[in-house]
Order: C-alpha cells, then structure tokens, then sequence
C-alpha cells in the first residue's frame, strides 16, 4: 500500500532533512498548486486572464459555486450527499423575485411590498425548509440521501416552475416609493470594487470554518460522519446533527439563489440547474472524502476556485464546450483518484486491521469472503 | 530448523512455524500444526488463541507473516481463498459468509456456477442441491433465499457449500453453534462418511465434549502457540480444559478492603427483543443490581444475550419489558446521551465499528464524549480540551506520540484505552465494558483490567462480558453465567474455571 510513498528518489529527499517528503507536500497541498498551475497555464495563453478585472469577474462566479459548496461540504463531512441544491438556488431566487414584485392578498384587497431584508430572510427560510425536509427524510425515514435529495431536485424545480408558470421575474432592483429598494448590493453591486457575491462567500467561508472547527456541532459533524455508530454511543444525537446539516446546506443553496437573483436584478426558475455537481466536485477536489469524516472549508474554497477560473480560462482561450466538459471532467476524476492515493497513504501505517481473531459476531475490517 | 518440524507422511496440511502478526498484535508466535490424512483434527482453545486466524491461514483467507505451509509434503503458496479451494481445501466459516439475498442454490453455487450452452445449467444446479440436503438431512429448497432461513438452516446451507466442492480437507470453524442437537448429530455421522471417504478434517468448536466425542487428534492453542496435542483416545475433558486456560497471566485480584454502596445499576425482569425474528427474546427476563464499588463480569458463549443486554442497558437499543434503574432513576425515556450525562456509558464490544472515529486524532477521540464539559456556549476550549485528554492519556495510560496522533496508529491494546478513557471523561457511575479484553495482548489486559479495579475502589460500578473463563476469575467480585439469554449461575470471586464452564454450557454434552 505505502511503497509508492517509500520510493521516493533519494536525490529529492536528501535535499531535505528530516524526511522532508516532497510528494506527501504536493498530494496534501494538491489543490492549492493546481490552481496555481491553472493560473499560470491561463496567465501564458491569454493576455486577458491575470487581470484584476477578470479576477475579480472570476471570482464572482466562483463565490456561488463555493457558498453551494460549503454548504454541501457540511452534508458530505456527515457522510451525505445533497443533490438538490442546484433547484434550491432557484426556488429561493423565485420566492425573492415574486416577492420584490409585489405579494397582493386579494381578500384584503391590497398588494404588499415587503422591503429587502424581509425578502432574504423569506428566501433563506425557503432553502431551510427545503433542507428540514432532506434531513427529516434522511434521518427520520431512512431514505438513502442520494434519493431523498434527488427526488426533492425534482420537486424543488418543480415548484420553483410552479410560482412563476416558468417565467423569468425581471427587474428585481425595487423602488424608492415602494421602500423596497436594495436587492442589488446583493449580488450586483460591488462594495470597494469587490463582487458582493465574494464578500457573503469570504464571510460564509469563516464563520463555517469557525463552526467545523471551534464548536460542538462542528465535532458531532465530523464524529457522526466518520463512524456514525461510534458518535452515538458517545451521546452524540446523530439524527439531529443530520438533520441540521442538509438545513445548513439548503440555507446556503438559498444564500447563493438570492445572490444569482441580485446578479442578474431577475430571478429565473430555472437557475441553478447542476450546480449541485459543481458544488460536489469543488468539494471532492478540496480533498473532502465521500465517506464522510474529513474535510476542510479552506479546501473546499480551493476546490472551488479550481474548478470556477479552470472553467473560465477555457472559455477565455476559446476552447470549444466540448472540450470544456472533457477538462472539467478529468479534472474531477483526477482529484477523486488523488484523494483515494492520499487516504490510502495515511492508513497505511495505520493498517492494523482488528487484531482479534474473535470466536465471536463477525467484525467489519475482515470481509466476509465466499470461502467454499 | 529443529526436528520437530518434519512433516509425517500421513500429514495432508502441515503448517510449520507459522507466525502472524496484526500490526502490534502477535496472533500466532511459530506455530505447527498438522492435519492427519482421513482423520479429524480439532483444534482446542479459548477466545483469541489465535485459532481463527490459524484456519485462515490453511484456507487462504489471510497469509501468514512468516513460516511455511506444506500440502502433501510440498511447500506451498495460496493467494487466495479460490486458489486453496482448487487445492483441495474449503473452510465452513464461523460467521457466515452467505449473500442472503440469493437462493440457497444460487449461494451454493456462488462463483463456480455449473453451466451449459444457454449460460447458468441452473436444473443440474438444482438437483445437486437437493442431493446434498438429502445427505444432511434437511428439507431446504434450492429456491429459497437464504434470508429466509432460520439461522440453523444457514449454517446447514454453509455446510453443504464447503461440501460441494468435494474438498480433500475440510476446515470447519464453529460449525455447530446455531444447530440444534439433531442436527449436529446428523452432521457428525457426515463427518465419518466423509474421513471414511478419506477427507481430512480440521474441526473448532466451543462445545468441548461435542468435539472430543468426533475428534481423532486433539491440538490446543493457546496465546497464539501450541501447548499440547495428544490422540483423542489418550485424553479427557480435564486435559482439555487444563491446557486450555493454563496457568493465566495474573489479571489481578477483586479490589478489597471497602464497603459497596448501594446499587448504582438495577436491571430488573428486562426482555429484548430479537429484532430479526418477531417473538423471539435475546435477553429473558433477566434481573441484576451492581452496586457502587463492585464489579460484576458476565461470563457466556457467543449468543448468550451479553452484548444485547449491555446494548439495551446504554441505550443504543430499547428494552421490550421490566425496568433499567440508574441511581434509582428509570432511565427508559433517557437517549444515550442523557445516560451517559447521569452517569453510565458503554464501551462496546467491537471497537473498531462502534468504538472510535477512525477519522479523528487520538484526543478528539478521548473527548468525543464530554465536548460539553470544556465548552462554553458550545464554542469549544482548546486549552479545556487539551487539558481533559492529556489527564486522560495519563490516567488510562496510553502509550501514544501525543493527542494529534492518528487513531489508527495505535495497538490494539492502547486503541481500547481511548475508548475505554472516553466514557471515563464523562465521570461515570456505572461503567458497562462489553468484552474489553477483546484482541488485545495479556499486558494491555493486566493494564485495563488494573484499571478498572481501580476505579472501582473509588467507587465507579463495573459491569463487564467475556468469553474468557480467566478473565472472570480476575477482578470481579460476582460473576454472572448467562446462556440463551438468561442467568443460569452465580458465583462467587472464589469460583473455579471448571464451574463457570459447566454452568455455561461449554462442557456438557450437547
């Protein structure tokens, strides 16, 4: 398992004391110099890439795929998956639309213009009642996440289509006689030249990093999805941590609805669409196993920006789609393979497997194997 | 190499210097084994002798660190269970190792699928089926899925899939535990039809007697070595039993010179549930107080209801009657949380699977169970964290390079330490261990077992399990035989390993 890591030139090594190991520094850190590379590579091809400008426009699109993802980041550390983010970003982005349009109630015969921060709050709901009902379904009726999600992609779109009869609600800035005016520093404005998106998602990025690693909560997420059973005979009430994080995770989808509304100033039923791949990749790629358990916030935000300027780059050089996709994906694949040789590596000095040879209930680490 | 590791011709599998090492624990320490052509050898010896890994070795499952096997007097390589099984060799597994979601044909059949020009033959399938059931004389339907059976029928169905293949060598690990006495009496006159066919057969069993009424050549095991072997005419139960415990490693004495207090834990008239089979009890109507400072060890074979009972008194599963007191508090509406809150943890049986987070460090996982005691607001203390597992470290003594280690990095012995030192940092009352010596080396044991004694005479109440005669006669003060789910004996600290066997059920004839 370990020889690949042991056979390392002795040229290299020597060049370092302390066993130093060059490749355990590029394997952990792997995310950071691909986007380094990607920067580079982009920098070299187009004289367009590496200017404050596109930086800044990057990374505007970057920050929702990683307010998705570090929403995703909370369920995928518990050990989920939660497919219907992208339709979330949508449904929330509607619920503000319709809401900035104006919400008239006919038995009173008048029409109510709720100012902004009332229009967030109902969104950011929306996406955590969206969450409530993946976690409830997850935890409370054991429905597999990958299905419990992928059915409320589904729904979630479907409702999203619903309110507005698959229209675009345009114009979302307000007016100053209605006093709902405001949804544009949400997403469309900058404030000292920075994207807002950015500054929720650098703001989003601490406080989560904050919770995962200071808090309660933060242990019983990463406890629960690193042995689930072990985490409740801790005390640790897994079924609420589990239902906490697919909310965590609809409020940010919700968050990124709201910013994409602001972007465009409408608000599209239809937005969002696959986004919960790019938040999952962007995950996967920040090193976060799919088995749960492990995982960084600043990783994710690597993942993210890795995939968010890799995609922008190509579209800058002229790339074909096609070609577009084919990179995207190998990428995603290569990081996958990456953090099965990084996992790997770690347990290796690790692998102990349970040393009894038991007379008595079968243990795990050995496989049943089909022996006659 | 010595003289005694020339291989008899009338040895089929000889097994010479066999050692086995599982990270820092040494299963089996230079072991030679020999399988008598046509004959049945079984192999003697308590939990964690190192018998299992020894059958896995023969039968490919697993390879050994060092030492050599030889077939037929040549050495001999197997890469894998498949590779044995074409040598002539098949092992019926103590857990059983049946996709239940197949058919009983489907699972005989399993990787070695008969077939004809229209791909699986599954009518020849069929009928070789029926054959072997019509041998084993059980009315078993080759369509039937296996999780349909009860769980006697799927060890039949295990059988008839080692015999299937028409090995030369027969492994049988346990192959009795969930047969009735019919039964095993029909499967014992397979085994002669067999050994007079000329297989040989390896033969482990928990059921002394049964197995010495079969055996041909006894071999017991014992701390990973052989101590004695004998033709099964030559010895008795006496000689078995002796060789198997031995002169233990001193695990320590009942911790003396203080009063008990009243009972910590009362479990009065509790039933649970099989959750597989509706109507069937696991635990029946068992009743037992442990008092402050006092330690009680369950001792029972594999299915006595230990575990079940440990299970539902911490909480992890519910109790389907009677009461669980905890200071006097019935605790049934209490989650795992709130018991270990007031007072009572489990440390379970399988560590691996339900004791620690492979993923966290060595601390996070000694203070995985008392985040709340150095929080504030739920925004953890580092500096309280750091201060709660090195105590810790120190006081269940765990040899570690430091908090940030890996868990996995761990031995065995120490990794149960963690787990043990968890429900320690919530300042217990009541402490249920389930087989705490589980894989680990007799120094760790000593270790923990001194520990526990320990924390008894400062007033903790201990509640443990093993299925390890010597390990009840250590620190326990009261010792509990459990067998089908019921109390069937209590002892005194003063009882002998002959008694707590009897009462098990271990030594008498089926």
């Amino acid at each position: 398992m370990s020889s690949s890591q042991k056979t390392q030139p002795k040229a290299l090594s020597s060049l370092f004391p302390d066993g130093f190991d060059v490749r355990a520094i590029l394997l952990r850190g792997r995310a950071f110099f691909a986007l380094i590379a990607i920067i580079i590579v982009f920098s070299s091809l187009s004289p367009n890439y590496f200017t404050v400008n596109n930086l800044l426009q990057m990374s505007a699109h970057v920050a929702v795929f990683a307010i998705l993802a570090i929403g995703m980041l909370m369920v995928i550390l518990n050990g989920g998956i939660d497919l219907s983010v992208g339709s979330t970003v949508g449904l929330s982005g509607v619920v503000a639309g319709w809401m900035m349009q104006g919400v008239s109630i006919p038995a009173l015969g008048i029409e109510l213009f709720p100012s902004v921060w009332v229009v967030v709050v109902v969104a950011l709901a929306t996406g955590a009642f969206v969450g409530l009902i993946n976690g409830i379904l997850i935890s409370r009726f054991k429905v597999a996440p990958f299905v419990a999600t992928l059915g409320m992609l589904y729904v979630v779109r479907g409702a999203a289509l619903l309110i507005t009869g698959g229209l675009t609600y345009p114009d979302l800035q307000g007016q100053d006689a209605l006093g709902n005016t405001g949804f544009n520093h949400l997403g469309f404005d900058r404030i000292f030249g920075i994207p807002t998106g950015v500054i929720v998602m650098i703001v989003l990025a601490i406080i989560a990093s904050g919770v995962l690693n200071r808090t309660v909560f933060g242990r019983w997420v990463y406890a629960s999805g690193g042995n689930e059973r072990a985490a409740e005979l801790s005390g640790i009430p897994v079924k609420k941590v589990k239902i906490r994080v697919y909310v965590l995770s609809g409020v940010c989808a919700a968050i990124a609805g709201v910013v994409i509304a602001s972007e465009l100033t409408s608000a599209n039923p239809t937005a969002g669409n696959t986004f919960e791949l790019t938040a999952i990749a962007a995950v996967v790629i920040g090193g976060a196993s799919l088995m749960g358990g492990k995982g960084t916030v600043r990783g994710t935000l690597l993942g993210a920006f890795v995939i968010g300027f890799l995609s922008d780059g190509l579209v800058i050089i002229g790339i074909s789609e096609y070609w577009q996709m084919i990179f995207k994906g190998a990428v995603i694949v290569l990081a996958v393979l990456l953090n099965a040789v990084q996992y790997t590596a770690r347990k290796a000095p690790a692998a102990a497997p349970l040393p009894a040879p038991p007379t008595t209930s079968s243990s795990p680490e050995v496989p049943t194997r089909v022996g006659a | 190499m010595s003289s005694d590791t020339a291989v008899l011709p009338d040895v089929v599998l000889g097994a010479r210097a066999i050692v086995k090492r599982y990270g820092g624990v040494h299963a089996l320490k230079g072991v030679n084994f020999d399988v008598m052509r046509g004959k049945v050898t079984t192999l003697f010896g308590e939990n964690g002798a190192g018998k299992s890994t020894l059958m896995k070795i023969l039968s490919g499952v697993e390879t050994q660190t060092s030492g050599i096997l030889t077939l037929d007097g040549e050495p001999v390589e197997f890469t894998s269970t498949v590779d044995a099984r074409d040598r002539g060799i098949s092992i019926i597994h103590q857990e059983l190792s049946l996709a239940p979601n197949l058919s009983v044909r489907d699972n005989i059949f399993m990787g070695r699928e008969l077939t004809n020009r229209s791909g699986v033959d599954f009518v020849a399938e069929e009928k070789e089926v029926r054959e072997l059931m019509a041998g084993l004389e059980e009315k078993i339907e080759p369509k039937t899925l296996v999780s349909e059976l009860r769980l006697g029928q799927q060890q039949i169905v295990e059988i008839a899939r080692a015999l299937s293949v028409n090995s030369r060598i027969l492994i049988m690990d346990e192959p009795t535990s969930a047969l009735s006495a019919t039964e095993v009496e029909v499967l014992f006159k397979v085994i002669h039809d067999l050994t007079a066919a000329g297989v040989s057969i390896v033969y482990i069993s928990h059921h002394l007697e049964e197995a010495l009424q079969i055996t041909d050549f006894a071999v017991v095991l014992r701390d990973g070595e052989i101590v004695a072997q004998s033709e099964a005419s030559a010895i008795d139960l006496d000689w078995i039993v002796e060789n198997m415990v031995g002169r233990n490693f001193s695990l320590g004495e009942p911790p003396a010179g203080y009063e008990f207090g009243d009972a910590s834990l009362s479990i009065e008239n509790v039933n649970v549930a099989d959750p597989q089979v509706a109507g069937r009890l696991l635990v029946k109507n068992l009743s037992l107080d442990v008092k402050a400072g006092e330690i009680v060890c369950i001792y029972g074979l594999m299915g006595a209801g230990r575990t079940e009972l440990l299970e539902a008194v911490a909480g992890r599963t519910a109790v389907s009657g009677g009461t669980v007191r905890l200071m006097g508090e019935d605790v049934a509406k209490l989650t795992i949380a709130e018991r270990i809150g007031r007072g009572m943890g489990l440390v379970p049986e399988d560590r691996q699977r339900d004791g620690l987070v492979q993923t966290m460090s060595v601390g996070q996982n000694l203070s995985l169970a008392s985040l709340s005691s150095f929080a504030k607001s739920s925004v953890l203390s580092k500096a309280g964290e750091q201060g709660l597992v090195e105590t810790q470290i120190r006081n269940v003594r765990v040899k570690t390079s430091g908090p940030d280690a890996p868990i996995g990095s761990l031995s065995g012995g120490n990794q149960q330490k963690v787990v043990i030192g968890k429900m320690l940092s919530t300042s217990p009352k009541v402490i249920l261990l389930d087989e705490p010596s589980r894989g680990i080396d007799v120094g760790a044991k000593a270790e923990v077992f001194g520990l526990l004694a320990r924390l008894a005479s400062e007033g903790l109440a201990v509640l443990y399990s093993t299925s390890e005669v010597g390990e009840c006669l250590s620190i326990a003060h009261r010792i509990i035989v459990m067998n089908k789910g019921s109390i069937v004996a209590t002892f005194g600290s003063d009882a002998t390993k002959e008694q707590i066997m009897a009462a098990s059920g271990e030594a008498v004839i089926a």
